[in-house]
C-alpha cells in the first residue's frame, strides 16, 4: 500500500516546552486516521508542521515516499485546519477562485464542489455574511476543489451549533465513503469512531497508542453476567487462568475480563452448577478508550 | 510557480477589494492634479508668481519637479501596500494561501511583483502627464532636451518601491496598519534626531550629511532632492538677497546603489521573518 505521508521523528519546542516530541507515523492511501489527544496535546502542532505553518524543531516530513516536495504534496492534499480561512470581502466563489489560482487548477469544480456541502445557492454571498456553519462547508469545499489524495481536517466542527455539527459530520462521512485518505483531528470521538479504521492518540506531545479503531476497543472488551450469588461466582472464576480479572459491579452484575467467549463462559458456569440469569457480550467506547489511555 | 501567475493571484485579491480600489483611484486623482499647478499665480514680496512661466514644466526640469511633486502622494499607496499584508493576517488568509500550496517565498513574491507593478504604473502616469504638460507649456521641446533627466522618472520609481518595502517590511513585523505607518512616521522622526546628534552633538554637518546617505528613509529621499532653487524666480530672488544659487549637479551614482541595497535588504528581512515565524 502506497504511503502518502510519513512522519519521522517530529519535534516542536516553544522554549523549554516541548509540544511535539519525538513523533512518528505512517499514513497509508485509503485509510481514514483519527488523530486524538486532550487539548494541548500537539494536534494542531503537528498537523501545522505537516503543513508548513508551523516550523519544525527536529525530524522530518516525507510526502508520498519522498517523490514529491512539500509545496508539490501539498498541492495534492486538501485542509481545514481550526477555523475557515477566507477573504471577507470576496463572495463564496471567488474565494474558490482564488483557491484554485493558488493550486494550480482549473476551476470547473467549484459549482459542484458548492453543490456538495449545499452551497450553491448561496456562491455569491459575501463570506462575511456567512454563520460559521456555512464557513466550515465553504472551507470543506476548498479543501476538495483539487480533488486531494489526503484530506487534513482539524476539527472541522468546532464552534458549530448541534445542527452545523450534523452538517458537517454527514459531508465527512459522504467523503470517507469515497476512499479519500483522511486526517481527522476531533473531539467528537463517536465520529472518530465511526469514520476512521485507525487512531493515533497524543498526549504531552508524543504519541501514546497507535492502531486500529476495532482492535483498540474489541482488546478491552469484557463479558457481562447476571447470577444469584455474585461474590461466590466471582471467587470461582477468578481461579481460571483465562480469566483475567473479574470485578463486582454495583448494580450485582460481574463483569469478567477474559478471552473467552460468552458460550465457553456459560459451559464453564454449567459445569460448576451455577446458572447465569444472562451473559453480554461488552466493550468499550473509543471515547472510554481514550479517557483511560490518557486518564483525563 | 511563474512570475505571472503569482502576480495575477495578488491582483485577484486587489480588484475586489473596494478600500484599495478607492486609494489606487484617489491616488491617480491626486497626481493628475498636478497639472493644476499650471494655474497657480501668487505674490512673493513684489514679486507677482505665474507658476506656469517659472519653467516648471519646461523640459528637462518638468521630469525633476512633476516627480518631487507626485511623492507627497506616496502615503496614499503605502496604506494599500501595508493593508495588503496585515489583512493577510487578521484574515488568516497567509496560513490558508500557504496550506493551499504556496511557499512563503512565492507568497513574499507576489507581494512584492504587486509592489513593483504599482510602482511601475506610479511611474508611468507621472511620465505621461510630464509630457502632455511639457509638451504644452515648455519652451524646448526638441527631443534631446525631452529625454535628459529623464533618470528622475526611475528615481521616482526607486523612491516608490524602496519607500513601500519598508513599509511593507513593517506591516509584516507589527502584522497592524496602524502600528506599521505609525513606526513609520516614528522612524522619520528618528531619522531626524539622529541626523541633528551627529551635526550639534557628535560631529559636524558634513559628517552628518553623509551618514545620513545610509539612513534608509534618507537615502530614498536622496533619490529625488527638491526641486525648487532650479526655479527662474528661485534664484531671481536669490539674487535680489545676494545669495548664490548653484547650479544643480545630479544625483550622484552612489545614492541609487544606496537605495537598491535597501531594497534588497527589507526583501530579506522579509522573507526571513517570514520564514522564522510560525503562523
Amino acid at each position: 500500500m502506497e504511503t502518502i505521508l510519513e512522519i519521522k521523528n517530529l519535534s516542536k519546542e516553544y522554549g523549554k516546552l516541548k509540544a511535539v516530541d519525538g513523533l512518528s507515523f505512517q499514513i497509508q492511501k485509503g485509510k481514514v486516521y483519527g488523530l486524538l489527544g486532550p487539548n494541548g496535546s500537539g494536534k494542531s502542532t503537528t498537523l501545522g508542521m505537516i503543513l508548513g505553518v508551523v516550523n519544525k524543531t527536529s525530524g522530518e516530513v516525507e510526502w508520498f515516499e519522498n517523490r514529491l516536495n512539500q509545496q508539490q504534496g501539498l498541492k495534492k492534499t486538501g485542509a481545514i485546519i481550526e477555523r475557515p480561512n477566507f477573504y471577507p470581502y470576496l463572495s463564496a466563489r471567488q474565494n474558490l477562485e482564488l483557491v484554485c489560482k493558488i493550486k494550480e487548477i482549473n476551476p470547473k469544480n467549484i459549482d459542484e464542489k458548492l453543490e456538495l456541502v449545499q452551497l450553491g445557492d448561496r456562491k455569491d454571498e459575501l463570506f462575511k455574511n456567512f454563520s460559521l456553519g456555512m464557513k466550515q462547508r465553504l472551507a470543506i469545499a476548498s479543501s476538495l476543489l483539487n480533488d486531494p489524495e489526503l484530506l487534513i481536517l482539524d476539527e472541522p466542527t468546532n464552534g458549530l451549533d448541534p445542527k452545523g455539527i450534523r452538517e458537517i459530520r454527514d459531508i465527512i462521512h459522504q467523503i470517507s465513503q469515497e476512499g479519500k485518505t483522511i486526517i481527522l483531528a476531533s473531539h467528537l470521538l463517536d465520529e472518530v469512531e465511526k469514520v476512521c479504521d485507525h487512531v493515533i492518540v497524543l498526549e504531552k506531545g508524543k504519541k501514546i497508542f497507535e492502531g486500529n479503531v476495532h482492535e483498540l476497543v474489541n482488546h478491552k472488551s469484557w463479558l457481562e453476567i447476571e447470577v444469584d450469588n455474585p461474590d461466590n461466582v466471582a471467587r470461582h472464576l477468578s481461579a481460571i487462568p483465562e480469566i483475567y480479572e473479574v470485578i463486582h459491579k454495583e448494580n450485582g452484575k460481574l463483569q469478567v475480563f477474559t478471552e473467552l467467549t460468552g458460550k465457553d463462559l456459560n459451559k464453564i458456569l454449567w459445569k460448576k452448577n451455577i446458572a447465569a440469569h444472562q451473559i453480554i457480550s461488552k466493550k468499550p467506547s473509543l471515547e472510554e478508550m481514550f479517557i483511560e489511555l490518557t486518564h483525563s | 510557480m511563474q512570475i505571472r501567475k503569482l502576480l495575477s493571484i495578488e491582483l485577484y485579491k486587489i480588484k475586489h477589494h473596494r478600500l484599495s480600489k478607492i486609494l489606487i483611484a484617489g491616488y491617480f486623482l491626486l497626481l493628475s492634479s498636478i497639472a493644476m499647478i499650471a494655474s497657480i499665480k501668487f505674490k512673493l514680496g513684489n514679486t507677482q508668481i505665474h507658476l506656469a512661466e517659472q519653467g516648471i514644466f519646461n523640459f528637462p526640469y518638468i521630469w525633476h519637479f512633476n516627480t518631487y511633486m507626485a511623492d507627497f502622494f506616496t502615503f496614499f499607496l503605502a496604506i494599500i501596500i501595508v493593508s495588503t499584508i496585515t489583512n493577510e493576517y487578521s484574515y488568516r488568509t497567509l496560513k490558508q494561501n500557504l496550506i493551499d500550496g504556496m511557499s512563503k517565498k512565492e507568497f513574499l513574491l507576489s507581494k512584492v511583483l504587486f509592489i513593483i507593478l504599482l510602482s511601475l504604473l506610479a511611474t508611468f502616469f507621472v511620465f505621461i502627464i510630464s509630457l502632455i504638460l511639457g509638451l504644452i507649456y515648455s519652451d524646448y521641446t526638441s527631443s534631446g532636451i525631452i529625454v535628459s533627466e529623464m533618470y528622475f522618472l526611475f528615481s521616482f520609481f526607486l523612491k516608490l518601491l524602496g519607500t513601500f518595502m519598508f513599509i511593507f517590511f513593517l506591516g509584516l513585523l507589527f502584522r497592524r496598519s496602524a502600528f506599521a505607518l505609525g513606526f513609520f512616521l516614528l522612524w522619520l522622526v528618528f531619522e531626524q534626531i539622529l541626523y541633528s546628534l551627529i551635526r550639534w552633538q557628535w560631529f559636524n554637518e558634513k559628517v552628518a550629511e553623509k551618514a545620513s546617505w545610509f539612513f534608509p528613509i534618507a537615502s530614498f529621499k536622496h533619490l529625488l532632492p527638491q526641486p525648487f532653487t532650479r526655479l527662474s524666480a528661485a534664484k531671481q530672488i536669490g539674487k535680489q538677497i545676494g545669495e548664490e544659487i548653484g547650479r544643480f549637479q545630479g544625483i550622484p551614482f552612489f545614492h541609487f546603489l544606496i537605495a537598491i541595497s535597501w531594497i534588497i535588504v527589507f526583501y530579506w528581512l522579509s522573507l526571513y521573518l517570514l520564514r522564522r515565524r510560525d503562523l
